[in-house]
């Protein structure tokens, strides 16, 4: 049984929750970017001003203490997902940016006119784009599972829809339902049909223990600013073998072996895709948050997500009725602590916007997921969304402050 | 900090509870345009029927928040019956007000920046209370959306 988490000690890790505002932050936008906790700052600015310098080139004392620094926190960020090697661990700008390199470096070597690979319906703009450039490059096929009312997949024709495909690429959580897929039968089914699995984990990697051997895709990208880390640093893990045989994506220095005036031949794992100058602060930064994470405990957060999630849908419907939709599953066991709905039929911008004059914050739009927006039926929603420093209370101030919404628009 | 009344005074309020001109006209002999804000996904269908130069009438339809609803309601009320000139010098004004330097807003004099320059015959009435807009600069957008439909759909009427 996990621990609970001491949400009341945790805030006092996170300097954002110090300052001394007109209303106390309610920060309910973590599904977009978490906050930072001391720790990682510290890390970040303690390594700038003690030992920076670039990595993989300097023989001096403190480049090689850079270098040093930056590897092992590969290698910690490895353990953290259960990677068997930090050859494994690929470090990008972002989730976005890791696709790119999947389309780019896996699609274009191994799909021709015609191939098809499988989305689905919920999937975040990061992971349709980049096979619709694709698409339009190579004339691929594009395949998508549905989603059923409850906003849950419709696995009804996967076999169908994974027929003859190359790749089934799909997020184990959705970034606007909160949905949890299940990662290892989809895996297993797309294995089954021979289709190369990947995944978009930026919505699972922050909220509970990560087995990248458990899960058993082939390729799974999830960003640091999601996880306490610092933006500017996403991560790929691949396995080696699938790994060894992609070309690189960017080229020019640090990915290379060699370089002669008719030819180049690239770096080994891992640095073969890490092409510049890497975000070595990041990276450090990134490596302390799988600390930070570690010590309050994934099994705990993970509960503690349930338990706030659970009490904010019981909460909301009880006291809004039918003028609060959920969108997505109500049940906690198959959802994250992402919670977007729909107030009293109001728009959520103005929902957001009134919001705000409370302190409370909530994320508005179409959370770069058009297709599922347009599915809904909606053209936007209201995000709320919740991490390890967020409570009940933070609840009841979201609740409160939906009331005052209501109460302004003489709703 | 600006409040919410800067952003939501009552007569923007009342255009987005009773939008004026909401619906459709055939096309043709109307016109149809469409505008996105791809921030947020909101949608706008402006309907402009123009005949002798002057816009005979106009419906707006799609979704969207309250200020790009209320504006676009407050946009077709403002244009309908004027002459195709007057409506562009309606939607210089009313972009020239959306653009107003911060600076202004603090009591400096707005110069040295790009702000276009209204013709200062025209008057924006009601128009006005969409002002405390530009102190929430993310809403912008939101409020100029279906001024910027209607300016592209009088250019596609003009040259077809």
């Amino acid at each position: 049984m996990a621990m609970n988490l001491d949400v009341h000690a945790i805030r006092k890790d996170f300097p954002i929750f110090d300052v001394v505002r007109e209303r106390p932050l309610v920060f309910l936008d973590s599904a977009a970017s978490s906050q930072k906790p001391r720790a990682v700052i510290d890390a970040m600015t303690e390594y700038y001003e003690t030992t920076h310098a670039n990595v993989h080139r300097g023989v001096y004392a403190i480049a090689e203490e850079a270098t040093a620094r930056y590897e092992s926190a590969r290698a910690r960020i490895g353990r953290f997902v259960n990677a068997p090697s930090e050859r494994e661990i690929l470090f990008s700008k972002n989730v976005t940016e890791s696709m790119n390199l999947v389309a780019q470096s896996w699609g274009r070597a191994n799909l021709r006119a015609g191939d098809a690979v499988v989305l689905t319906q919920m999937e975040h703009h990061a992971n349709i784009v980049p096979w619709l450039m694709l698409k339009e490059q190579l004339g691929i096929e594009l395949r998508y599972v549905g989603l059923t009312d409850d906003g849950v997949l419709d696995l009804s024709n996967l076999d169908e829809l994974l027929d003859g495909a190359k790749a089934f690429s799909f997020t184990a959580a959705s970034n606007v339902l909160g949905t949890l897929n299940p990662v290892r039968a989809l895996a297993d089914r797309a294995h089954a049909a021979g289709a190369v699995v990947i995944v978009d984990a930026a919505q699972f990697v922050p909220h509970m223990t990560t087995d990248v051997q458990a899960m058993g895709a082939d390729l799974l990208a999830w960003t640091g600013h999601k996880m306490l880390g610092p933006t500017g640093v996403g991560v790929l893990w691949g396995r080696e073998e699938l790994l060894d045989t992609m070309p690189p994506f960017l080229g020019g220095g640090d990915m290379i072996r060699d370089v002669r005036l008719d030819g180049f031949v690239p770096n080994e794992l891992p640095w073969k895709f890490e092409a510049g100058t890497p975000p070595i602060a990041e990276v450090i930064g990134l490596g302390v948050a799988c600390d930070e994470l570690e010590r309050y405990g994934l099994d705990a957060i993970r509960e503690h997500e349930k338990q706030v999630t659970g009490y904010a849908i019981r909460t909301l419907t009880e006291r809004f009725g039918d003028d609060f939709t959920v969108h997505g599953p109500l049940d906690v066991e198959q959802r994250g602590g992402v919670l977007s709905f729909a107030f009293k039929g109001l728009h959520p911008h103005d929902v957001s916007q009134v919001l705000d004059e409370s302190g409370v914050c909530v994320r508005a739009g179409h959370h770069c997921a058009k297709p599922l927006i347009r599915c809904l039926g909606v053209g936007a929603t209201a995000r709320a969304s919740f991490y390890v420093y967020n409570d009940e209370a933070d609840v009841d101030a979201l609740a409160a402050a939906l009331d005052r919404c209501g109460d302004f628009f003489g709703l | 900090m600006p409040g919410l009344e800067d952003l939501y005074r009552e007569i923007i309020l009342d255009h987005y509870r009773n939008p004026r001109n909401r619906g459709e006209l055939e096309t043709p002999p109307a016109h149809r345009v469409e505008g996105f804000n791809p921030l947020c996904g909101d949608e706008i269908v402006v309907y402009v029927d123009v005949e002798g130069g002057k816009i005979t009438d106009i419906k707006i339809g799609g979704q969207g928040c309250s200020i790009s609803q209320s504006s676009a309601s407050m946009m077709s009320s403002a244009v309908k019956g004027k002459t195709v000139e007057e409506a562009r010098a309606l939607t210089r004004a009313f972009k020239a007000l959306m653009t107003i330097h911060e600076s202004r807003l603090d009591g400096g004099d707005g110069s040295g920046t790009d702000t276009p320059t209204p013709d200062p015959e025209v008057k924006l009435g009601d128009l006005e209370a969409l002002q405390g807009v530009v102190k929430f600069p993310v809403r912008i957008k939101c409020a100029t959306l279906s001024w910027n439909t209607l300016a592209q759909g009088l250019d596609e009427v003009a040259t077809p």
